[in-house]
């Protein structure tokens, strides 16, 4: 008996030190998810001829907004950043609307192509054409390239969003539009005055996902629109160049604060990030919401 | 008023109900035509597969361009390019699978088990951060970390060469880095599971003896089985979709031979190189074998007495 009360305490006090075990993994694991970005931040904010001697630093050795002054009157980095607010807005507001609007017509279940229309939809989540053919339909057929509308219309509407959507439409309690249109509310009107506003919860999850994911979108500049470039393919190409011009009649001690290819990336890198950063708070709260939700889809 | 409405989704076509729903027909409909044009016309274009489309033969109406059969898949396949691709997508692939699959339990454990209430969601939250970071800036700052000289050299002052090892250790880096940007999105799911988990199963088991691993090993694990195994099957069905913006922007000159898949191939030869018949016979071979995976993965996991996705 005895025997087993210490036996019961000893594995009690293995537990707890598990306990501490976790601990200290989380606080790793939380400085290597931040250092990075510290490290970035704080080259981005230090003297680029510092920098050189050593990269490896997370509070500013020798501070300067020399860089960002750099990057907006040098690299013409205005337009793009413009070119990155102006695509996410537009691009955000069009597909919620959209999304918005098929997620009710999709969650009438009186409606004759129900069925049809839900599944023509979710066979695309599964099979796509692939890149090749995209491409020549964007370039070739419609001519999109370098138009203004290949950041929008391609990319106007997710399945996946509608379906979120869908659902939750779904769980709203059907009587309210049965009564507005008992007083004579047509179908738009149904989902534009009563259906829209009670669904503000998943039209901020959407919105979201939509705003990050055209914030972040590199690729379709790639492809389809290299003319009007955005923060993320302005950063790329930096990368790509890893160097800078600098105008050759500048003064040799003008040359003594000149820019570093690697200053300038950090710095874009960081404004290229902050939008994110200061979306965050709001993001995870409702994507966690998302992402379990989309889970347990029927 | 229900009864009403079971009765009209039982409805026969007439023009009389497709007046009533023209609101419903105007809010769809476009929505429906968009989906025809970029969604299903790409993939009525697997037709060029078969054919030989080059730039000059791309406005042809589909009848008038030369049919080649099989010559485009053949082309692709004897490419002095394409074995060394079709291996670092299966690696890049298998490894990503593997040590994301691992992390993210692991990680979804730790959290769960972890008692410091306010201090798991400070973990939690800060572990998502890099999910909503885009490629282009992750691959700026793994460049800053892990060139030759780069930050983690000069913390470890040694020289690891993690980004100039022509090697599959480029794999192995991709994979980490993918693991560190993704780790504490993937455990969501996880996390989600095992708070689906009885209760009451922990607190027979702790009755029984059970200690703290015995519980995770005996309760937790089997618990998120098949969540695990659904997630697994459908990764093993997007094994050959490695994506091309990932390898491109991490990659460089120097491992560019062991960061190649299939979708930057197709990219290379179809828009590189203006054959637009062999880089659909590329993707096309991608998307195919997907689904053949896809389809044996669930099979096995059938005969295991596994939950089946399809």
């Amino acid at each position: 008996m005895a025997k087993n009360i210490y036996q019961i305490r000893n594995s009690r006090k293995s537990e707890n030190i598990l306990d501490y075990v976790l601990l200290v993994f989380c606080l790793l694991l939380i400085v290597m998810t931040v250092y990075p970005f510290l490290n970035v931040l704080a080259i981005s904010l230090n003297d680029p001829i510092d920098t050189m001697r050593n990269i490896n630093f997370i509070i500013p050795r020798k501070f300067t907004l020399s860089n960002y002054i750099y990057i907006f009157e040098e690299n013409n980095l205005g337009g793009a950043f413009v070119m990155s607010v102006v695509r996410t807005v537009i691009g955000t507001a069009a597909g919620v609307i959209c999304t918005a609007m098929l997620a009710y017509v999709l969650s009438r279940k009186d409606f004759y192509f129900n069925k049809l229309f839900t599944v023509l939809f979710i066979v695309t989540m599964y099979v796509s054409g692939g890149m090749i053919p995209e491409y020549l339909l964007i370039t070739r057929t419609l001519h999109l390239n370098n138009n203004f509308m290949v950041y929008i219309i391609p990319g106007l509407i997710w399945v996946y969003n509608v379906i979120l959507m869908r659902s939750f439409i779904e769980g709203l309690p059907p009587a309210l539009q049965e009564a507005a249109k008992i007083d004579g509310a047509n179908d738009f009107i149904v989902w534009a005055k009563i259906v829209l506003p009670l669904c503000t919860p998943t039209i901020a999850t959407v919105a979201l996902f939509m705003a990050v994911g055209q914030w972040n979108s590199f690729m379709d500049t790639y492809l389809y629109a290299r003319d009007l470039p955005t923060l993320q393919y302005v950063l790329y190409e930096i990368m790509e160049s890893a160097t800078i011009k600098v105008d050759p009649h500048v003064q040799a001690s003008q040359l003594q604060s000149a820019v570093s290819p690697m200053s300038v990336r950090m710095a874009i890198t960081i404004l290229a990030t902050v939008p994110i950063l200061v979306v965050y708070p709001f993001l995870q709260k409702y994507f966690v919401g998302g992402m379990t939700l989309g889970a347990v889809k029927d | 008023m229900k009864k009403k409405e079971a009765k009209t989704k039982k409805a026969k076509f007439s023009w009389n109900l497709m007046w009533k729903q023209r609101y419903l027909l105007m809010m769809s409909v476009p929505f429906v035509i968009w989906l025809i044009v970029f969604k299903y016309v790409p993939l009525w274009g697997w037709t060029m597969a078969f054919q030989e489309v080059k730039p000059n033969s791309f406005a042809l109406p589909i009848w008038e361009r030369k049919f080649v059969g099989f010559k485009n898949f053949a082309q692709a396949f004897s490419d002095r390019l394409f074995p060394q691709t079709l291996v670092n997508t299966i690696g890049i692939s298998i490894l990503g699978i593997v040590l994301g699959t691992v992390a993210a339990i692991f990680f979804a454990l730790v959290l769960n088990e972890i008692r410091f209430t306010r201090f798991k969601k400070v973990t939690q939250t800060v572990s998502y951060l890099p999910h909503f970071v885009s490629w282009v800036i992750i691959a700026s700052i793994a460049k800053m970390l892990l060139n030759d000289g780069g930050a983690l050299d000069t913390m470890l002052n040694t020289k690891l060469h993690l980004m100039s090892t022509n090697s599959a250790v480029f794999w192995i880096v991709v994979c980490m880095i993918n693991v560190w940007k993704e780790m504490g999105w993937d455990a969501i799911i996880y996390l989600s599971a095992m708070a689906g988990i009885d209760q009451g199963l922990y607190e027979a088991a702790k009755v029984d003896g059970a200690n703290r691993f015995a519980r995770i090993w005996h309760i937790t694990l089997p618990g998120i089985k098949p969540t695990a195994v659904v997630l697994l099957i459908m990764s093993i069905g997007g094994a050959l979709n490695v994506g091309m913006e990932r390898q491109m922007l991490l990659s460089n000159g120097i491992v560019q031979d062991h960061a190649m898949v299939l979708s930057w191939f197709a990219y290379v030869r179809g828009i590189g190189s203006n054959n637009y018949g062999l880089g659909t016979a590329i993707g096309m071979f991608q998307s195919v074998v997907g689904i053949i995976l896809l389809l044996i993965a669930n099979k096995v996991a059938g005969l295991l007495g596994e939950n089946k996705l399809i």
